[in-house]
């Protein structure tokens, strides 16, 4: 079985015209599948290295839109039955118009590339970071419990803020903000991906059209309980009754 | 006034509408309607279990059924109400949501028309109607428990779930003003107690929720159900417990729930 499986390929990659797909591979630096052309181990890791190639932004590595998407579709998926809160945050770089007009797309593309770099290290391991635009970036945080969201916006937000982006050529370097918007995904109910995206849009706009630098998110919701509620909930009954009416 | 009507042993014009709804998933809910239902039926009600947990239903895996028409069908005007009514075997009728539901995960006015004009062609035909919320409280489940006459919420002894009940009671009493709310414990391990569920969740509503309402929040425990082997065992059969284990702790508990049930109607 094997053996024909091994000279189907052989068969089927002597047909192929693979010049193509093996010059984008060398051209974004990954390694070229290594060994024999006319196995299907090689041709596996020929297509392998190209789905790794269609899920990452050129520029900065990260995750292109395409994956980010497969990404929180999943997510989507797991916080509908399993109930954990998974948060999404968009976030847009303040007045980049600005940094490619008065310093060019070179200094530009430093910039995105920076700004991704420090994202990318604000975050878990377990978080995806993608770039879905042109000064839009994107990032899912799996397991993230509602109360950490405006943390993890603000830690971001000031890491950026904090960022001096050296783009040579004795020039002073770069400041650039970041504006967020997070949304989670709504805890035991099938919701959709564009819904998701849309809403936590709505809260990166707020956080425009409030002055920029900042996070804003869907407001709380009336239905949060508190500590010294759940502190009650848990007591023994009757231990509290004398506090009944305050 | 909010009496019960003068008028008795009449059949009433429109069906009860009771919204069977938790906070947290996975506690059972769908267990909980389904076998409801059937035990309403088995008192000779005319009983309708409406999936109302858009697209995220287990309505026809618990009952084991296919259904080629959806309340998804009768959304778009693809197939007619009556079409999409299914009556199984425990003799009661469901009307199963269907995945590609989907769109109604945002309570838009036209979902809230079409919710209400389904609920106002099956409430005169049917003694019962339980609604199937999703669980959680979002604007979709708000609405349909606003529909309701009744609500019952279903909670386990866990810490989660009478976290997230006492969000719903909080959420219900203060939107919706909600002050009867009807307790069912399901899932009652050994060495816990549902009348100290209710009275732990009593307890905190006292004094954080009643207080800032003119008139007091009261839960009603109707419910009782044992943690029990056997509703896994009709689970995996997808059976209901009522069908195939009814001398069971939990068949008989879920049943004294509608025999509870079936006084409030007197």
């Amino acid at each position: 079985m094997k053996q024909s499986a091994a000279q189907n390929a052989a068969a089927t990659s002597a047909a192929l015209r693979l010049e193509s797909a093996l010059a984008l591979l060398a051209q974004s630096g990954q390694v070229l599948p290594a060994g024999d052309a006319n196995n299907a181990e090689w041709l596996q890791a020929l297509i392998d290295g190209l789905c790794a190639l269609s899920s990452r932004d050129a520029l900065t590595g990260l995750a292109n839109r395409r994956h980010f998407e497969s990404v929180l579709a999943r997510e989507l998926d797991r916080v509908a039955r399993a109930g954990e809160p998974a948060l999404l945050l968009m976030l847009d770089i303040d007045h980049f118009k600005r940094v490619n007009d008065s310093r060019g797309h070179v200094a530009g593309d430093i910039v995105i590339k920076a700004v991704a770099n420090a994202l990318q290290q604000s975050v878990r391991p377990m978080d995806t970071v993608a770039r879905v635009g042109g000064e839009e970036f994107a990032i899912a945080l799996p397991n993230c419990p509602p109360a950490f969201g405006p943390m993890v916006a603000e830690r971001v937000r000031a890491r950026i803020e904090g960022c001096r982006i050296d783009v040579g050529l004795g020039e002073p370097p770069i400041g650039v903000t970041v504006s967020i918007g997070g949304a989670f995904a709504p805890q035991w109910v099938r919701s959709s991906l564009g819904l998701w995206m849309e809403r936590a849009d709505k809260q990166l706009y707020r956080a425009k059209t409030s002055g920029r630098n900042r996070a804003e998110f869907e407001p709380a919701a009336v239905s949060q309980v508190s500590a010294e509620e759940k502190g009650l909930l848990f007591a023994a009954p009757g231990t509290v009754s004398q506090l009944k009416q305050p | 006034m909010s009496d019960a009507p003068v008028t008795v042993l009449t059949a009433s014009p429109r069906a009860r509408i009771s919204a069977i709804t938790s906070g947290k998933g996975g506690v059972g809910k769908t267990f909980v309607s389904a076998n409801l239902a059937a035990a309403l039926a088995a008192r000779g009600e005319r009983v309708l279990v409406l999936d109302a947990d858009l697209g995220l239903a287990n309505l026809d895996v618990v009952l084991n059924l296919a259904p080629k028409v959806t309340l998804h069908d009768v959304f778009t005007g693809k197939h007619t109400l009556d079409e999409a009514l299914l009556e199984v075997s425990a003799g009661f009728t469901v009307l199963l949501a269907g995945s590609g539901m989907v769109e109604y995960s945002r309570l838009t006015p036209e979902v809230r028309d079409k919710f209400i004009e389904t609920i106002n062609a099956v409430a005169p035909r049917f003694d019962r109607v339980l609604l199937d919320t999703g669980a959680g409280i979002s604007d979709v489940v708000l609405y349909t428990v606003s529909l309701a006459d009744e609500v019952i919420v279903v909670v386990t002894p866990e810490p989660t779930s009478m976290t997230d009940a006492y969000a719903t009671i909080k959420v219900l009493a203060s939107t919706q003003k909600r002050r009867a709310i009807r307790i069912v414990v399901n899932q009652r391990v050994p060495g816990t107690d549902a009348r100290s569920v209710t009275a732990q969740l009593q307890q905190v509503i006292d004094r954080y929720v009643s207080p800032g309402l003119e008139s007091p929040v009261t839960l009603e425990l109707i419910g009782d159900v044992p943690s029990d082997a056997s509703v896994r065992d009709a689970v995996r059969k997808r059976q209901l417990l009522a069908e195939c284990f009814p001398g069971s702790p939990a068949a008989q508990g879920v049943a004294a729930v509608a025999v509870k049930m079936g006084h409030v109607r007197s």
